[in-house]
């Protein structure tokens, strides 16, 4: 399999801040299951860095999951097409100094250097308090996005 | 300066939310009566985080990885500030290699630091954009060059810290670990190019408009005979002040105002006073390297600079003497035997003070005889600018009156962009009310 046909997995957030590590839960469930032609990294969000991961990363499909913040109740999962239209300003949005992945994509965009395909998984989050566990919710959110990125990756065809 | 409205006589009161985001909020409150400022309030509803009272009970090596997390942006000043505090209380000097390799970890934060707010959040500002992604569709390769600049700081950090953000690999006497010379390889040519490339910007930067804004201010920042500092040395300001870390409580005091959730340090005698890279450059000029002070005059600047505008210059100087050091340190680097010197606990303070990116970050700790935490004190840079930041509000508005709501909203914004305070990072932060009495 040629780097044409991988599919790049990044997991964002801080797994020591609760329900922000729901995407680096996901992401380990991912390695884990050590799927043929699935690369698995983990990210801390930080805009420029993952501009360059994306650049420097060959992947025909790059899925992202990260924590959201909307107001929805806690386990919502969010499925967006970052490559046909912006991110929600939610996704990891909660640190000072840091462009959150939302700019990362706008400005990518822009620059004409954003994955032809950017699937971005959202976790409804509620609980960030500093070395806090997953909630609940969100620890099942994650179960079912790993499961549904793995669908995707093995069945191309049933995630248009 | 943008705005051509007319002179308002009558009272009015501006007042400005600033929209943070998750991590807190704060405003802006200006009372004008007439043609003069009465009142004005820099608010910051940052929530008490209550990391002085977490680090009691601790054990002394907890507090480097405790306090790293202060600050996603600038954990290795909050790093060497709590080491060095602990190593002066247990009476440990850390030289040779390993004193060096930190000067190159806080290289790799300056970097990092400083590029991002340069280029995301200070220069739209300046040329009329709301944002970088804005500013992006028309200086497409100034910003390709800036994350490529900013990546080679995260780099180093990566490699000597262990990770990008909240680094791991920093301990009392030391690191966990010391790269090979063949680890630093890579890094070494992207260095240099990051040396060129912080040049271009300081030139650029050093085109853009500034505002006429100049203030005799008290300026503080670490001193060091030898070297611009980072880690060590004593408090000096242009004032005359001149004392050793330890005394800094004799001379700095924090209080809390009822309108900002973050506490105000001021001078016990003098009142406010400005800590940051504008305070550093003025304070510490002879020891840029050549490079640096080659890069200042590019971009316009003498041995001082007065107009807090210019703080971008400032940055991207700094930028450049931090890619220029980190070269000269990784090609005289020899690996150290050990990565760490010996400690051994003791009863007592100690204390420790560097040059985080926006200012000097203080650390005290009281530790018993097993090197247990009794009391910490930490004093941020922001917490310090505060006030200042709110002179230079006042005085900006009493000076702008005749620019409309939209434009004194904008430059109001640069005024406390000029500091890169922690609230800094949402981009377009500020939203303005005003009141007509």
């Amino acid at each position: 399999m040629d780097d044409t046909e991988t599919r790049l997995v990044i997991g964002i957030g801080n797994p020591d801040r609760g329900d922000d590590g729901a995407g680096i839960a996901a992401a380990r469930l991912l390695a884990a299951a050590a799927i043929p032609g699935v690369r698995v990294m983990e990210h801390s969000g930080e805009a420029a860095g993952l501009i360059e991961l994306w650049q420097t990363t060959p992947a025909c499909v790059v899925y992202m999951i990260d924590a959201l913040v909307s107001g929805a109740p806690s386990g919502t999962i969010k499925r967006f097409a970052a490559h046909l239209q912006p991110l929600p300003a939610g996704l990891s949005g909660g640190s000072t100094h840091l462009l959150g992945i939302a700019q990362a994509v706008e400005l990518a965009r822009v620059l004409e250097c954003l994955p032809s395909q950017l699937i971005v998984f959202g976790i409804e989050g509620t609980r960030f308090d500093f070395q806090s566990s997953l909630s609940e919710a969100v620890a099942a959110a994650v179960q079912q996005v790993a499961a549904q990125v793995q669908s995707e990756v093995l069945e191309p065809e049933a995630a248009q | 300066m943008k705005g051509n409205s007319a002179v308002q006589t009558k009272p009015r009161t501006l007042k400005v939310d600033l929209l943070a985001r998750v991590e807190g909020e704060g405003a802006l409150q200006v009372k004008v009566k007439g043609d003069t400022v009465t009142d004005v309030k820099f608010r910051i509803f940052e929530p008490p985080r209550l990391f002085e009272a977490f680090l009691r009970g601790r054990a002394y090596g907890e507090a480097p990885d405790i306090t790293a997390r202060i600050c996603g942006i600038c954990p290795v000043a909050y790093q060497m500030s709590a080491v060095h505090a602990i190593e002066n209380a247990f009476g440990v000097k850390v030289d040779g290699a390993i004193r060096t390799l930190r000067r190159l970890l806080y290289c790799g934060e300056w970097i990092e630091s400083h590029v991002l707010h340069a280029y995301m959040l200070h220069t739209p500002g300046f040329l009329g954009y709301p944002d970088a992604i804005q500013l992006a569709r028309d200086y497409p390769d100034a910003v390709k060059r800036g994350l490529a600049l900013k990546k080679v700081g995260n780099d180093i950090v990566n490699l000597l810290g262990g990770r990008e953000i909240h680094p791991i690999n920093v301990r009392v006497g030391g690191f966990y670990r010391v790269p090979t010379r063949r680890e630093f390889e890579p890094l070494l040519e992207r260095l240099k190019w990051a040396r060129d490339a912080a040049m271009e910007t300081t030139e650029w930067v050093g085109t853009l408009p500034f505002p006429s804004f100049e203030y005799d201010y008290e300026f503080v920042a670490l001193h060091h005979p030898d070297e611009y500092p980072l880690c060590e040395g004593r408090l000096v300001s242009n004032k005359g002040l001149d004392i050793a870390i330890a005394d800094y409580e004799q001379i700095f005091h924090e209080e809390h105002v009822a309108h900002s959730n973050a506490l105000h340090s001021t001078m016990r005698q003098g009142g406010k006073y400005f800590v940051g890279p504008l305070a550093r450059y003025n304070l510490n000029y002879e020891q840029l390297s050549p490079l640096a002070k080659q890069a200042a005059k590019a971009g316009g600047l003498g041995a001082f600079c007065a107009n807090p505008f210019k703080s971008i210059i400032v940055r991207m100087v700094e930028t450049v003497y931090a890619c220029d050091h980190a070269i000269q340190i990784i090609e005289n680097y020899q690996q150290p035997r050990e990565a760490m010197v010996a400690v051994q606990p003791r009863a007592g303070t100690g204390y420790g003070c560097s040059e985080a990116p926006r200012g000097i970050l203080y650390h005290r700790y009281r530790l018993d005889s097993a090197g247990m935490i009794q009391d910490a004190r930490i004093v941020p840079p922001t917490s310090q600018n505060q006030k200042i930041i709110e002179d230079d509000l006042r005085r900006f508005v009493q000076s702008h009156l005749e620019l409309n709501d939209a434009d004194l909203t904008l430059q109001c914004e640069q005024v406390i962009r000029n500091y890169d305070p922690c609230i800094s990072c949402a981009t377009h932060f500020l939203k303005l009310d005003r009141e007509r009495l």
